[in-house]
């Protein structure tokens, strides 16, 4: 990086661009011929995909027995992953929408793609509870519709609240999404050159013309989403956990279970958003929009979060001891030293030990350590939820003890869910801009109305002031953000 | 910048919203009335392998149901009559009428006759047919006035909400159990009081669980 920016330690985005030539290269990304390196990596991912397809494909024509579960262990793989894929998705809210709240303007670089990654992974979520019920095509079920059987959901179902949950969450976060990339579509319709192009991102603008009263409305509709979706952020995984605590089995019942989860989510998710946003931003040399100030700060949120998940395992622990209810301390031990122990300290030190290398200032801002660290945490807190359901192979008798142990097609579902995951959010990078150009000319310097009188207003004259650059006259989009 | 869209389009928001509602409405409603077992199963009126009409013998003759439905009391699964049963009048009665021919070779050969099943439950529900005549509810709750039927129909949806709705309040429907053949039968004054005693002396307690028909 040049000097320049050593002196603005505080500018978000490195580089100085003008309003004109950020918009410039994010449209660009957009609007280039199809890298070769893009086409590889989409047809590995749809590839996977049809695996997935397969994989459910024979799952509906033969039914749940193809997979592992059985009793004791009733559900497996399609819980694990559901609330693996729900949990990541927790990030994408907790940027847009509580950090957009408390102003945190570094969000700006990584929000859209945080956000589509919620919703691809809320995707991946709900295909798991959809296909676990059996039979499919009755899943409108849970929908607590009129019918002529009188049959209702039963509402003290946790499942039922996951329905409502999940279905909200997903539908807030679409909006949300959708909502924030109206101003950028209507700058890849204004820049479009071919035909269908015009057309295609025409519809999605909305004719929005960035109007005064357009932003106005804009950024009340922005404020009021981030208003719905900031209780979200708590509620959806508090729910999810609800699955497992209104239980009466122990080692899940327990009242920790709905913040051990929230902060897991959120761990899990920005795990996810950084092992993304590093190869995005190598690929697309976006290292001037995501620089390591966002990664660093991104990083110790996970530190963070990372604590608060080990306080909680440490927490449930105690509490089977300080209960002293036998059966408890039985599920606890039988965690960390049962037949399924490797499970327990692959969580355990994935989510826990690992994460405390960002005590380093040295190791938090080193690109291939948080890269690995970021893959290593959603491993363990995919290990995390594995582990949970394992406490059902050893319940009270040990008569109705039992093993687990996936099949092939629960294998080839998550991985398949991968597929699914990475299709949807390659065709995003190709389709869509993955950094909000309005937003981020937002935080820029030369968006501070005071801008041009810093210099004789600022009181500190060791800090030199920015080189000015040219601002663009306000075109259609060019003001955008203002 | 050059206008991408026609100006109508601008007309299109609006037209979609009306669409969707109007369309929507239409669905939902299209399938309320004709997805509903109401429509698709009540008035189901298969032709029998003999012209047996109900109207000539419940009514006209007066012969009660029992006297061909002979284990509808007993057993769980409510009978079709024997060949013999027929024969037990019809060897006098119109002994070579044509519309009995079916019968009588059916008699001759052993052969059952392959009457068509008109109130069809599903495999998964669980019903006792004695059950119900025990508790004292009429054949006419179900079946509508089979006396005055010349070919039977289904008159009720058989639907589970339909089920239901009984079970949740089965009041209307009991009767003294020596009356439940009765097509005529007119409730006391105080059925309320009647239907209380009822439950009462008998403890019905219609189950409103899925195991109790979903077994």
């Amino acid at each position: 990086m040049s000097a320049k920016v050593e002196h603005h330690p505080e500018t978000l985005i490195q580089g100085n661009p003008k309003f004109s030539s950020v918009t410039q290269h994010i449209s660009q990304i957009v609007e280039d011929k199809t890298k070769m390196g893009w086409i590889l990596l989409f047809g590995l991912s749809a590839s996977i995909l049809m695996m997935l397809l397969g994989a459910v494909g024979y799952l509906l024509f033969e039914g749940i027995g193809i997979w592992g579960n059985n009793q004791p262990v009733s559900w497996a793989f399609d819980i694990v992953n559901f609330v693996f894929w729900v949990g990541i998705g927790h990030a994408g809210t907790l940027i847009s929408a509580i950090l957009f709240l408390f102003r945190q303007k570094w969000r700006t670089s990584i929000n859209r793609f945080a956000e589509a990654m919620t919703i691809f992974a809320v995707i991946c979520a709900l295909l798991f509870p959809s296909i676990h019920v059996g039979r499919a095509w009755l899943l409108y079920w849970v929908m607590p519709l009129p019918n002529q059987m009188a049959m209702w959901p039963n509402f003290r179902s946790p499942l039922l609240w996951d329905m409502f949950a999940v279905g909200t969450y997903f539908t807030c976060s679409l909006l949300f999404w959708y909502v924030g990339l109206i101003p950028d579509l209507a700058t890849l319709r204004d820049r479009a050159t071919t035909k269908i192009r015009k057309i295609a991102y025409g519809i999605f603008a909305l004719g929005w013309h960035g109007g005064n009263t357009q932003w106005k409305h804009y950024e009340l509709a922005y404020l009021i989403l981030a208003g719905i979706s900031t209780p979200l952020v708590l509620s959806v995984h508090s729910i999810v956990s609800t699955d497992f605590a209104t239980s009466v089995l122990p080692g899940w019942h327990t009242t920790i279970f709905p913040p051990y989860f929230v902060a897991g989510a959120i761990f899990s998710g920005f795990a996810m958003v950084m092992t993304l946003a590093l190869i995005a931003r190598k690929i697309y040399k976006l290292e001037n929009y995501i620089t390591l100030n966002h990664l660093e700060k991104m990083n110790k949120i996970m530190l963070v979060t990372g604590m608060m998940v080990g306080y909680s395992y440490g927490c449930e622990f105690f509490v089977a001891w300080y209960s002293s209810n036998p059966y408890e301390q039985f599920a606890f031990i039988n965690r960390a030293f049962g037949p399924y122990w490797w499970a327990y300290w692959t969580m355990i030190t994935c989510n826990v030990v690992v994460p405390q290398l960002f005590w380093s200032k040295k190791l938090r801002t080193n690109l291939a350590v948080m890269f690995v660290v970021s893959i290593l945490i959603n491993v363990g807190m995919w290990f995390e939820r594995f582990v949970i359901l394992l406490t059902l192979t050893r319940d009270f008798l040990p008569s109705s003890w039992g093993w687990y142990w996936p099949t092939i097609w629960d294998g080839m579902t998550m991985v398949g869910s991968f597929g699914l995951f990475f299709t949807l959010f390659l065709l995003f990078l190709r389709f869509l801009p993955m950094i909000s150009m309005a937003e981020v000319k937002n935080v820029l310097p030369q968006a501070d109305p005071h801008y041009h009188v810093a210099d004789d207003h600022n009181a500190d004259k060791s800090v030199k002031p920015h080189p000015k650059p040219g601002i663009e006259p306000g075109t259609a989009m060019g003001g955008a953000g203002l | 910048m050059s206008q991408i869209f026609p100006q109508w389009t601008n007309k299109l928001p609006a037209v979609l919203l009306a669409a969707v509602l109007v369309f929507g409405a239409g669905g939902v409603g299209f399938l309320w009335y004709y997805g509903s077992p109401k429509y698709t199963d009540v008035g189901y009126r298969p032709t029998q392998p003999v012209p047996f009409s109900h109207k000539l013998h419940a009514g006209d003759l007066g012969m009660d149901c029992r006297y061909c439905h002979s284990n509808i009391e007993r057993s769980a699964i409510a009978n079709v009559p024997a060949t013999q049963t027929c024969m037990n009048c019809h060897t006098l009665v119109l002994p070579q009428s044509e519309k009995l021919i079916a019968v009588r070779e059916s008699w001759a050969t052993g052969k059952p006759i392959e009457w068509v099943n008109v109130h069809l439950l599903p495999q998964y529900a669980y019903f006792n047919h004695s059950l119900h005549l025990n508790a004292g509810i009429g054949c006419i709750s179900c079946h509508g006035n089979i006396a005055e039927m010349e070919k039977v129909q289904q008159m009720q949806p058989l639907s589970m909400s339909w089920c239901l709705d009984c079970h949740r309040n089965p009041d209307p429907h009991l009767r003294p159990v020596d009356q439940v053949t009765n097509m005529n039968y007119a409730p006391p004054a105080d059925q309320a009081a009647f239907a209380e005693r009822v439950k009462e002396e008998k403890k019905l307690n219609p189950t409103q669980d899925c195991s109790g028909c979903h077994r």
